[in-house]
């Protein structure tokens, strides 16, 4: 199967720090693939280069056998609708109600009636167990239920590939749980993602693949089995680091 | 030396770009009509009370002062042509906008630093919208629309409050100050006052959106962020109201 999503070659600093040395791989349609590394070492700023959310200093991305980092940014907007992103904080508009959050996109993109649009959000607020919470403001949540809301935002035009980073930092063991739920539910309706964590084991219960991020270069790529019996030097220190 | 110039032109080069790019956006779709009334009442309509006052003591003040200040020369009758022309024409535009600049100014470069810092900004662009179409046109189009109408109001109640005091301090009659005060300002003159409020309410807003996209270091950055704009903005409308007054003669006088 080919690659639904491809960054190749990619080259980031930040002034005189370079984050990002030579740094290429795909997901496939429908996959979640973990990426782990330790804090600092440029995950999220690689799914920010993803998005185009961060310019890069050199390399491509490929989208559906389409390039689009040489995009203008209006012209990014249509492809955000098909990559969406899931902050690590939820970002949600503090000004907007939950239910208003995740109709936004669906606003901006989507022309649906009064209902449709209900039906939609009450959809996926059911999906992320927020039932009730659509009249509630971002203040009102917890932690887990921001993470959850912006969760749900990302999925609501059901795109192709969802940037995860790090939904689970920071949740009690019931809320990652509840989080990697959605993640599944997210991947059975079709949904690829990249789910930016150093939280090992959660990683290994959703991920199809694994990829170690260190010194600006994938350091270590392959399945969960391969991941655990990895006599790899960085795969190792990572495991040992944590 | 050489860096402070840079950063100064790099400054410039991105207050250029923002305008650029918000006035593309400002006349090509997306419209986001809604938003562009929820900010007039917002910067608009909100700021009525404290423009009220602003502009009724001020017509209270420069009555009094060029009322005494003439009397010395016998030049009493002409304090309602002095002070309707001063109103309309400098200190109505000018206190208004220095007011609009404290009150909203800082209120816009807080909440788009507050979007920035807490990635509500990056939300916006990743889930296919543009920042500048959402936030900076409706604030830009309601403060250039609200502004001129407050400074407008400003003027219009300086020259009751200064009727009240022409009458108890000069003994002048309201229809005689009415009659040299209609018969003093022209239309040009009410277009000055528009032009200078629209200009300012455009500066306003450039300066808050920019350093609210440009916020860093958290809640601290936040604030000095309102702080930034109400410095920058007034200096900013203090020195080019100068330029806009010379240029406005010029054309009309």
């Amino acid at each position: 199967m080919e690659n639904i999503l491809e960054i190749k070659n990619l080259k980031k600093s930040f002034g005189d720090k370079v984050i990002h040395r030579d740094v290429s791989f795909g997901i496939k349609k429908g996959e979640i693939v973990g990426l782990l590394g330790n804090s600092g070492t440029g995950k999220s700023v690689m799914l920010r280069c993803l998005v185009g959310l961060e310019t890069m200093d050199d390399g491509e991305v490929w989208f559906q056998k389409k390039r689009i980092d040489l995009l203008s940014e209006e012209a990014m907007f249509k492809i955000r609708t098909k990559i969406s992103y899931a902050f690590q904080s939820g970002a949600l508009f503090d000004s907007m109600s939950v239910y208003d959050n995740i109709a936004y996109p669906l606003r901006e993109h989507v022309n649906l009636s009064i209902s449709e649009e209900e039906k939609r959000v009450q959809d996926i607020l059911d999906l992320v167990h927020l039932k009730d919470a659509g009249k509630l403001f971002p203040s009102d949540l917890s932690g887990g239920m921001q993470k959850r809301a912006g969760l749900a935002r990302a999925m609501v035009l059901s795109p192709d590939v969802i940037l995860y980073d790090e939904p689970t930092a920071g949740l009690d063991p019931v809320n990652v749980e509840n989080v990697l739920e959605i993640m599944r539910s997210f991947r059975e309706r079709g949904a690829a993602g990249i789910f930016v964590t150093h939280d090992i084991p959660a990683a290994q219960k959703v991920c199809d693949r694994l990829m170690v991020i260190d010194s600006g270069r994938i350091a270590f790529q392959g399945t969960v089995e391969e991941f655990d019996n990895s006599k790899d030097s960085v795969v190792q220190n990572f495991h040992v680091s944590l | 030396m050489m860096a402070r110039a840079r950063h100064q032109f790099e400054f410039v080069g991105e207050l250029v770009a923002l305008t650029a790019k918000t006035f593309r956006c400002m006349f090509t779709p997306p419209f986001y009509w809604l938003r562009v009334l929820e900010q007039i009442v917002e910067l608009g309509q909100r700021s009525l009370s404290i423009t009220i006052v602003i502009g009724f003591v001020m017509g209270l003040v420069m009555t009094l002062q060029f009322g005494y200040g003439l009397a010395k020369f016998g030049g009493t009758l002409y304090v309602p042509a002095i002070v309707s022309l001063s109103l309309i024409r400098e200190m109505a535009p000018i206190f208004t906008s220095l007011l609009v600049a404290g009150r909203i100014g800082s209120g816009i470069a807080a909440e788009i630093g507050a979007m920035n810092v807490s990635q509500q900004i990056d939300a916006i662009r990743a889930l296919g919208t543009s920042p500048i179409r959402v936030l900076v046109v409706p604030r830009m189009v309601a403060a250039m629309v609200s502004l001129p109408l407050l400074g407008i109001l400003a003027t219009f109640v300086g020259i009751i409050g200064g009727a009240f005091i022409a009458r108890a301090e000069f003994d002048m009659a309201y229809g005689f100050y009415f009659n040299k005060v209609l018969s003093t300002i022209k239309l040009h003159d009410v277009f000055s006052c528009y032009i200078k409020c629209m200009f300012f309410a455009f500066i306003i807003t450039l300066f808050a959106c920019w350093r609210g996209f440009n916020t860093k270091e958290g809640t601290r950055g936040v604030g000095q962020a309102a702080t930034w704009v109400v410095v920058r903005s007034s200096i900013v409308i203090l020195v080019s109201d100068f330029f806009l007054s010379k240029i406005l003669i010029l054309l009309f006088d």
